[in-house]
């Protein structure tokens, strides 16, 4: 890797190098060099403002860091940084997330790109620091866009295409990086990183349009829009929102022809000829893949569809995927209360629409951070291949 | 700073006419005054309240300036985000201008819910100016009460009953919460006189760093009073000094205002549609005479600060 020029020390760091989750978003966070973080610790995502606050106090960055005092302030903050014209990244978990909650759609709705990284950690009661979706799929409707990933590299890749994604003049919203607390954001693993130089022309520099600093031209954002105006502003977010799946087409197309690394919005594992498909996010996928495995070993025609790309939700690309499958299993790190877990719901819908009609068996597992084993995996699928489907919501390691 | 009034009369504001604040209400009074005489460029943002609501009404908007609203409870997060936003690009060479930040809230907005987003934004020492328009209560939503809320006053959360006086408890001193926080500018003020809102706002958003200024402006509405009061009342407030007029410049207190003789503080509360119940037979006699001894111990407290004395003539 090659000195930074920008700042007054030298980084010499391999171009691949062990790394976690955490580290690999800031190191991502300093190739990026935005100009505007706010940011508050939280378990298990601290790590991430602590390296970069490392990064700004040696001078490998120029970012003007807001050490805020609540996760509220910190969104506040990178929300009106944002629409001032700042390029702005952030990270948080859990409770912060929550307490997030209340701008998230403001957010979304000022069309400010936003990069955050979230370290998906469990939501109290019981506190728990361990990792379950329950706090991104809270914000589900908040209009961010969320994508899940396995691995490191895959955070990492996604923090830098995600400059990209967000800032779009089609898109202009924010995106969460999301990735599992402790299992992805802790763990050391092998990451190739670009170069300095390879990411700044990759990301370019931020056009704002709109700024809140153009005093030449005053915009006012936060107006009160009642009953006459509010619904048609609420439709241009959704159209909005409809833009992504083009441009994140268009973005992930170009990243692969720097890198190598594809990332489609789902990830079909051995799905072609398969009877049981199991779908499932995040680094659980590991599991699956290698039971997959496992089982075509023993005969049987097995496959895993990850999904990627949560929001927008790509219903078209994963009906297509499912279509062929004799039955499948939709596991949820989150549970629904009261109603079918999260992506289960989104599976099921995606199919309605595709006029697709396949036994599908809902398991709920991992919550605060309880493993999820290849064993785990192995009895959701021979509970499809031995046809023990039923509309009873399962769970895969609780003890009952 | 000497700024002659006569010369800003022709000045456009940042606020223009066309808002829609109720006839009277003190808080666009507060707002055109205080920055009347600032001759930077201004960004403006605005909690969740009446001067948001009021003056931004889609798809109209008075603000001839920038403008940012997100919420109730961040307008110092907000301003924290703007100015972080701003020394990044400058250093960057993306922005030329000199800006001046400015937040404005109500003391709901300042006192209650965003209390922690605006000491947080201190401690941090942006470059902003808080300034609180201070009507004593939620008249947004209603007139309920705040931590700002006068004791004896009634809400409609602590309405005045058959048993209970209206609020209880005396208010939050925030200027003095924010005169902790070693800014280097805190006033108080009220609109008892054109000049000195001038002066304090334009001497606070001028400071760098942060600054602080506590207007407390009346709401005609759940004040229940004559919207030709508005000065009238504030001028009582100066004088009873149940709202001394100060400000503290690096630390060093300073009094803006001593009235002459002394006006006892049923003179501000009489013409008060919410204090109304304390006049009514002797019930209520010793709330009225606690009202006037926290309006002597506060003021003995500034006083003490400012190392000053007074003496009234009467």
């Amino acid at each position: 890797m090659k000195s930074d020029d920008r700042g007054k020390g030298v980084i010499h760091m391999p171009r691949k190098d062990i790394t976690s989750g955490n580290w690999a978003v800031a190191e991502a966070m300093r190739q990026v060099n935005p100009d505007v973080v706010a940011a508050y610790p939280i378990t298990p995502s601290t790590d991430i403002p602590m390296k970069f606050s490392e990064f700004v106090a040696d001078g490998l960055v120029d970012t003007n860091l807001v050490t805020v005092e609540s996760e509220h302030s910190a969104i506040s903050a990178c929300l009106a940084a944002s629409i001032s014209g700042a390029r702005v990244m952030t990270a948080s978990s859990a409770n912060g997330v929550a307490l997030m909650h209340e701008i998230f759609p403001i957010a979304a709705s000022y069309r400010a790109p936003i990069v955050f990284a979230l370290v998906n950690r469990s939501l109290g009661a019981p506190i728990n620091i361990h990792c379950d979706h329950s706090d991104s799929m809270a914000e589900r409707d908040s209009s961010w866009i969320q994508l899940y990933c396995e691995d490191a590299q895959e955070v990492y890749d996604s923090m830098i295409m995600g400059v990209r994604l967000a800032e779009h003049k089609d898109v202009l919203l924010p995106v969460f990086v999301c990735q599992d607390g402790f299992i992805t954001s802790h763990c050391f693993e092998p990451v190739e990183f670009l170069d300095d130089e390879q990411v700044k022309d990759f990301i370019g520099e931020r056009e704002p349009i709109n700024s809140l600093l153009d005093i030449k031209n005053p915009v006012a954002y936060g107006s009160l829009a009642l009953t006459d105006y509010y619904f048609e502003i609420k439709r241009q977010q959704i159209e909005a929102m409809k833009q992504v799946r083009r441009v994140y087409d268009e973005v992930s197309r170009e990243f692969a022809s720097i890198t190598g690394r594809q990332y489609p919005v789902i990830e079909t594992y051995k799905t072609d000829d398969a009877d049981h498909i199991m779908v499932i996010m995040s680094s659980a996928t590991g599991a699956a893949k290698e039971t997959v495995d496992a089982l075509r070993e023993k005969g049987h025609k097995v496959g895993c569809l990850r999904i990627r790309m949560f929001r927008p939700f790509p219903a078209t690309e994963i009906a297509d995927a499912l279509k062929k499958a004799r039955n499948i299993a939709v596991c949820d790190r989150a549970a629904g209360y009261g109603a079918p877990a999260p992506l289960f719901t989104e599976i099921k819908s995606a199919l309605y629409d595709a006029g697709i009609h396949i036994p599908a068996n809902s398991y709920v597992y991992g919550l605060g951070g309880r493993d999820f084993f290849p064993h785990n995996a192995e009895e959701a699928f021979m509970d499809l291949i031995e046809n023990r489907v039923s509309t009873e919501e399962k769970y895969l390691g609780l003890r009952e | 700073m000497v700024v002659r009034l006569k010369d800003l009369t022709t000045k456009d504001t940042p606020m223009t006419r066309g808002h829609r604040m109720c006839p009277g209400c003190g808080a666009p009074t507060a707002v055109k005054q205080g920055l009347m005489a600032v001759d930077k460029p201004l960004v403006i943002t605005c909690a969740t309240g009446c001067l948001e609501v009021s003056t931004t009404i889609y798809p109209f908007n008075a603000w001839n300036v920038p403008f940012l609203h997100s919420a109730f409870e961040n307008a110092g997060a907000n301003v924290s985000g703007i100015e972080a936003a701003y020394v990044a690009l400058k250093k960057r060479g993306k922005i030329k201008e000199d800006i001046k930040f400015v937040a404005f809230g109500g003391d709901g907005g300042t006192y209650d819910i965003g209390l922690q987003a605006l000491s947080g934004a201190a401690e941090r020492g942006h470059d902003f100016t808080y300034i609180c328009y201070n009507n004593q209560g939620y008249m947004n939503t209603g007139a309920q009460r705040s931590s700002a809320t006068p004791h004896g006053a009634s809400s409609t959360t602590a309405p005045a009953g058959k048993k209970i006086p209206g609020k209880i408890q005396r208010p939050k001193d925030l200027t003095d919460i924010m005169a902790a926080h070693h800014i280097p500018y805190v006033a108080q003020t009220t609109l008892h006189n054109p000049q000195d809102v001038i002066e304090k706002v334009k001497k606070a958003i001028e400071t760098p760093g942060p600054s602080f200024v506590n207007i407390l402006v009346p709401c005609v509405l759940f004040w229940r009073i004559d919207p030709a009061m508005q000065k009238e009342i504030c001028r009582l407030a100066a004088d009873t000094r149940i709202w001394p007029i100060y400000e503290v410049e690096n630390g060093k207190w300073k009094l803006s205002y001593k009235p002459r003789k002394f006006v006892p503080v049923e003179e501000y509360i009489k013409p008060q549609g919410r204090f109304r119940h304390l006049f009514k037979g002797d019930q209520w006699k010793p709330v009225i005479e606690k009202l006037q001894e926290e309006v002597e111990e506060k003021w003995n407290y500034v006083l003490e600060r400012c190392n000053e004395t007074w003496e009234p003539k009467e």
